[in-house]
């Protein structure tokens, strides 16, 4: 909403002076502003339009470009869909994925927003510094951490367990989210705190009657953040994850579903697109938020 | 119920509770509130950071402890052709890509900057290649690169005529190179796009109402004031960024897993395929060890070498 009356305005200001008017005239802004937009736009979600279009697909005409319009279905089919379903594991993984991303999420709320409540609201000498070391664990990136990570987890008995991936995501997870947090809890007048000491009211009471309260639209971000990097992680998932129950859906996808040499692109693009949406739903229902954080956690 | 709550209701009302008190002591509340994410923190990423740096040192492989070998790991990966390979893939592909996802990220959020309808659903669908698992969008692009069925080049070939025979995507180390760059540029850009957003947006519009009154150009708007104010933002940005194409995994794993004849490793790749594919650890670390200093040099150049002009210009403007 802020972002119509900061609009740099480029029509705006231009309407005001003549001599840009004739600039920035209708075919002049189709040219320059439409016409790109649109091509972004198209190059940015035609890998999904194939994807869905390839899981309704019949093979017949999944593998028949010359008797068939690639780009449409004539005849669109189940079955892959029923095949991903009711032939393979793709329930189970879709539910452990589901615990998994539901799991960190919650751990990570927790750890983040405690964190996040210390630094910001409680200021201790070096609070800054907590912070600072707290966000510089996310620039750690999973790729060198891996192999290490995954002896730590055999001496914890967890190899192949999803509770496994629940106690790393936090990892980076809790970085993320604490950031983000800390801008909310900066947004709440100190005011409101301070009140509630004046009339008696324990910390742990200001925090959870308070706080915490007036913090639900950070805490809801967070748990979006969290929810969709948990569901997207791929390599922890990987190597520490060996049987097929375990899996999560985007390491299954390309361990069980990839095999032999005739690869079957209706099923591995129905698991794409059913791997996608939960995601994609998630992100719809709050998209708001998540536009206005990120930009939000940008613009610190 | 009613009996057993009432009791314990009637002694939280008569002493404020011990623990209460206990957690208004500052201190204490500070160090509890801290100690979930310090210790997750700690156990998951510090241990095994110094725990990684400490096996590349070592010749551990899967099952068995290893003793320490000193530099043997380094010296053995100074003489690897396929790590010489990964290095220069790396450093290649997130330079490529980087720029990339710089040049159309940025001219996307100048276009979505504009005013037109639409707008807040604009940018929440321009976001979705970010949002979608990279794995599952790496498949479709799979898919895409296919030898026989590519709709690319379906495209060039049965619709446009422009070439006589369907490219081979992945099955040639250059354009198999090539490939897996455009599908990171593809998935960067929102990224990107919707954080230079946000900078530009931060941007007094009397600015460039000043400079339209003096006469300039819009490239003259773009050099002298959005380009010099979105210098701290774009620092930020790109540190991210060079930091997570540098040490990607996932769609090059996802799509060529290295191949075709190990062109296409990145470090990453490279550090799985031999520490946990091949189970040695110790070289595996060593691999992944030996991304540190490249990451360090990448971060400070984008960080400084970007940041130190905004230094310039703060001083300049305020």
């Amino acid at each position: 909403m802020t972002d119509v009356a900061a609009q740099p305005g480029n029509s705006n200001v231009a309407s005001a002076t003549p001599d840009t008017m004739a600039w920035d005239s209708r075919a002049r802004r189709v040219m320059m502003i439409y016409l790109p937009l649109a091509c972004f736009v198209l190059i940015l979600l035609f890998p999904f339009y194939w994807m869905a279009i390839t899981s309704f697909k019949p093979n017949a005409e999944l593998l028949n470009y010359k008797q068939h319009n690639p780009f449409w279905i004539s005849s669109p089919t189940l079955a892959h869909i029923k095949h991903l379903l009711f032939d393979t594991a793709y329930p189970t993984w879709l539910k452990t994925t589901m615990f998994v991303a539901i799991g960190s999420t919650f751990l990570s709320l927790f750890a983040s927003t405690l964190a996040a409540y210390a630094i910001e609201r409680l200021r201790f000498r070096g609070s800054p510094y907590v912070g600072l070391g707290i966000y510089l664990a996310y620039l750690v990136p999973p790729s060198i951490l891996f192999i290490p990570l995954a002896t730590v987890i055999v001496q914890f008995g967890l190899f192949d367990s999803p509770l496994a991936l629940i106690l790393v995501y936090p990892t980076f997870l809790v970085p993320f989210c604490t950031w983000l947090l800390i801008g909310y809890f900066k947004s709440i007048p100190y005011e409101l705190e301070e009140c509630a000491l004046v009339d008696g009211a324990t910390r742990l009471q200001i925090l959870r009657r308070i706080t915490l309260p007036l913090a639900v639209p950070g805490l809801i971000s967070a748990g979006i953040f969290s929810f969709t990097l948990s569901w997207n992680e791929f390599i922890y998932a990987l190597a520490f994850i060996q049987s097929g129950a375990n899996k999560t859906v985007p390491v299954a996808i390309l361990t069980e579903l990839v095999t032999g040499d005739v690869y079957q692109w209706g099923a591995l693009m129905a698991g794409s697109l059913l791997g996608s949406l939960p995601v994609a739903l998630f992100y719809s229902l709050f998209v708001d938020y998540y536009v206005s954080s990120l930009t939000g956690a940008v613009k610190e | 119920m009613s009996v057993t709550t009432l009791p314990s209701r009637g002694m939280a009302l008569r002493q404020p509770g011990w623990i209460a008190r206990l957690f208004d002591y500052k201190p204490f509340l500070i160090v509890m509130c801290l100690a979930p994410a310090i210790g997750l923190l700690t156990v998951f990423l510090t241990y095994p950071l110094g725990l990684g740096v400490w096996l590349a040192f070592t010749d551990t492989t899967i099952g068995q402890r290893g003793i320490f070998i000193g530099l043997e790991n380094f010296q053995y990966l100074w003489t690897d052709p396929l790590w010489w390979g990964a290095v220069f893939y790396s450093v290649f592909y997130t330079a490529i890509a980087t720029f990339g996802k710089f040049a159309l990220g940025f001219w996307l959020a100048l276009l979505l900057n504009n005013h037109f309808p639409l707008k807040s659903l604009l940018r929440a669908i321009v976001l979705l290649p970010w949002i979608v698992p990279t794995v599952l969008s790496a498949l479709a692009f799979w898919w895409i690169y296919d030898p026989q069925f590519s709709i690319i080049s379906y495209l060039l070939v049965d619709v446009l005529h422009i070439r006589s025979t369907n490219i081979d995507f992945l099955g040639t180390p250059w354009p198999a190179r090539f490939s897996l760059i455009a599908a990171n540029i593809w998935r960067g850009i929102p990224f990107v796009a919707i954080s230079l957003l946000a900078g530009l947006q931060t941007i007094s519009p009397s600015l460039y109402e000043a400079a339209m009154l003096d006469g300039a150009t819009a490239w003259q708007r773009f050099r002298y004031i959005t380009l010099p104010m979105m210098m701290p933002i774009l620092a930020i940005v790109m540190t991210f960024s060079i930091i997570f194409t540098f040490t990607d995994f996932q769609l090059v794993y996802a799509i060529t897993r290295g191949g075709p004849v190990n062109s296409t490793h990145l470090l990453a790749t490279l550090a799985f395929q031999r520490g946990i594919a091949g189970g040695e650890l110790g070289e595996g670390a060593a691999i992944a060890v030996s991304m540190i200093p490249f990451l360090v040099f990448a971060t400070l150049f984008s960080y400084f070498g970007l940041a130190r002009r905004k230094w310039q210009q703060g001083e300049a403007n305020d």
